[in-house]
């Protein structure tokens, strides 16, 4: 029997781009428990949302995290404006959803490059960012920068596309088809590729459900849920797309999830052009927002993201929080590596696509406990809001079962 | 030591540093910006830069990000591990002064908080050729400085 060995990987190692550390206890070459620790990356952002303005908050909210930057604004000003009951004009939404798209393209053409370089493929990192650069110069051309595109403002978007632009998107957008039909060649046929990628890091349907995964990891494992679909936020409703789904549950179908989202991206930026309807590109909106919550869902490159606003009837919200994808994704982490291998570490980590910079919270421990146990902490709830809100949460019943 | 030998050593350290990358809380855009700046469009390569697993083994450390209460401990530890010379650069705004950062409870305000910083790049997030010509213009100080001292003590 070999003896347990703990390996730490990070919070600086060459396989993660960002600080988030891993402990995983071997058993000989095999992974035995894995032991996700975060908070590296933690700034507070939603408690610097509280001390300013809403307009302010959306630049805050935007650099929760640089590439998909756009999610988590439109996110957050589809809250605000639901509280504001402000109604957007539909170009605004149009282009709320090209921009959203152009996002996801860039986002799964690096997350393709970097899984390529998890695996030592640097070939297809270096085609893959090459590439990527035709969409960051038309994000460029449209907003005005890179990456943060601060393309939104509350009441509507703040830049209008020409016909010219037009032109040019519908270019971009026919070159990249044919160069994603390649990776899609050499991902799915290059032999190598798949063995190396096929019955790593499996999440059976059922786990994914239990673990609470979503976006492309969920999708890779049989849950054919979108909230471009089933919200029809922005311009979704107005548009013709397939929810890619795979049914490989490994990061194999990870992979071809992401590509297969990449195609129907493309098709979708082809039809909103083709439809943008010509409207005022915003509505005037107050500086004072009427007090009222709201929740907001969009579906990040990454999965499902949340927003929750609360506003008190002045120019900063009281609340706001956020779940972000990865929150959701990192559980099944450990799942899936259950009896995997150390080398297969890094590149089912990446597969998640994990962004820790959206992830990275706070706890602070309550009566100066470490621990509480779900009851403990459901008891607290329970207190804090009788006494701080007046609701009586224990006659609620829940419908989980 | 003979000056030959330490213009050879000066000669190679300028023809190709190497570089780490370290994010200290930043957004992930100046991330992206910096691999950028290393694939093809960019190839920052062209000048010899190349992007190094461990601090061991580099010259230069790129920081991008505010750095956050957690992170600072790693970052100086990282530092120290760095040979000499090593050159710190940081990254984006809020690398430099805490941009939009600024006020955050978990954060300090820039890299020179932590430790000594070389060169600033700013930008919300630097562009690829801002990082360019921030390395490029790090490499020329260098060079001006150690040319400097070798006049120096070449009488
Ligand atoms: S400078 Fe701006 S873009 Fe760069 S990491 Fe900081 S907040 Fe993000």
């Amino acid at each position: 029997m070999a003896k347990k060995l703990v390996i730490p990987i990070g919070p600086q190692h060459p396989a993660l781009k960002e600080p988030a550390s891993f402990d995983v206890t071997l058993q000989g070459e095999k992974v035995e428990n894995i032991l996700v620790k975060l908070g590296y990356n933690h700034r507070g952002i939603e408690k610097a949302c509280e001390n300013k303005p809403y307009l302010h908050d959306l630049y805050l909210i935007e650099r929760v995290c640089g590439i998909c930057s756009h999610s988590h604004a439109t996110c957050f000003l589809q809250a605000v404006e639901e509280i504001a009951g402000l109604n957007v004009p539909m170009r605004a939404k149009y282009i709320r959803s090209i921009i959203g798209e152009m996002e996801r393209i860039h986002s799964h053409l690096l997350w393709l490059g970097v899984a390529a370089h998890e695996i030592g493929f640097d070939t297809l990192l270096m085609y893959t960012w090459r590439d990527r650069e035709i969409i960051m110069d038309l994000l460029a051309l449209l907003t005005g920068n890179r990456v943060n595109y601060a393309v939104n403002i509350l009441g509507g978007v703040r830049k209008d596309i020409s016909e010219e632009e037009k032109g040019q998107i519908l270019k971009a957008m026919d070159v990249l088809e044919e160069r994603t039909k390649y990776y899609a060649h050499v991902a799915t046929e290059e032999i190598t590729i798949k063995k190396r990628l096929s019955k790593v890091g499996y999440l059976s349907p059922e786990d994914a459900v239990k673990m609470g995964a979503v976006g492309p990891t969920g999708r890779a494992s049989k849950i054919t849920r979108d909230i471009r679909a089933e919200d029809k936020y922005a311009a979704y409703g107005e548009v013709d797309f397939k929810v890619i789904s795979d049914d490989n549950c490994d990061v194999f179908g990870r992979a071809v999830v992401r590509i297969g989202e990449l195609m129907e991206s493309y098709s979708i930026i082809r039809q909103l052009i083709k439809k943008l309807p010509v409207t005022p590109l915003k509505v005037p909106a107050p500086l004072r927002i009427p007090a009222g919550e709201a929740i907001s869902r969009y579906e990040a490159p990454r999965g499902e993201d949340i927003h929750y606003v609360r506003a008190n009837g002045t120019d900063k919200p009281e609340r706001v929080k956020l779940r972000a994808p990865t929150l959701a994704n990192v559980q099944s982490v450990s799942t899936m590596l259950q009896k995997g291998y150390l080398a297969d570490v890094t590149i089912v980590i990446a597969a998640i696509d994990p962004c820790f910079s959206c992830t990275d919270r706070m706890i602070v421990a309550v009566n100066g406990k470490d621990e509480m146990t779900w009851k403990q902490l459901r008891q607290h709830s329970i207190d804090w809001y009788k006494k701080n809100r007046g609701v009586d949460f224990t006659k609620v019943k829940l419908g989980i079962k | 030591m003979i000056k030959a030998v330490q213009k050879l050593i000066t000669w190679s350290r300028l023809k190709s540093p190497w570089i780490i990358h370290f994010n200290t809380g930043a957004c992930n855009a100046c991330d992206i910006e910096i691999v950028a700046a290393l694939t093809p469009t960019y190839d920052l390569e062209r000048f010899g830069v190349q992007l190094k697993g461990t601090p061991r083994h580099a010259d230069v450390l790129l920081c991008s990000g505010p750095v956050t209460r957690q992170i600072k401990d790693r970052l100086v530890r990282i530092y120290e591990q760095l040979p000499e010379p090593k050159f710190v650069v940081a990254v984006g705004t809020c690398a430099c002064s805490g941009g939009v950062f600024e006020g955050c409870y978990n954060m300090l305000s820039g890299i020179d908080e932590a430790i000594p910083v070389n060169a600033y790049i700013p930008g919300c997030p630097a562009s690829p050729d801002a990082i360019i010509d921030g390395i490029t213009k790090l490499l020329k100080s260098f060079e001006e400085s150690e040319a400097k001292k070798l006049t120096k003590a070449g009488g």
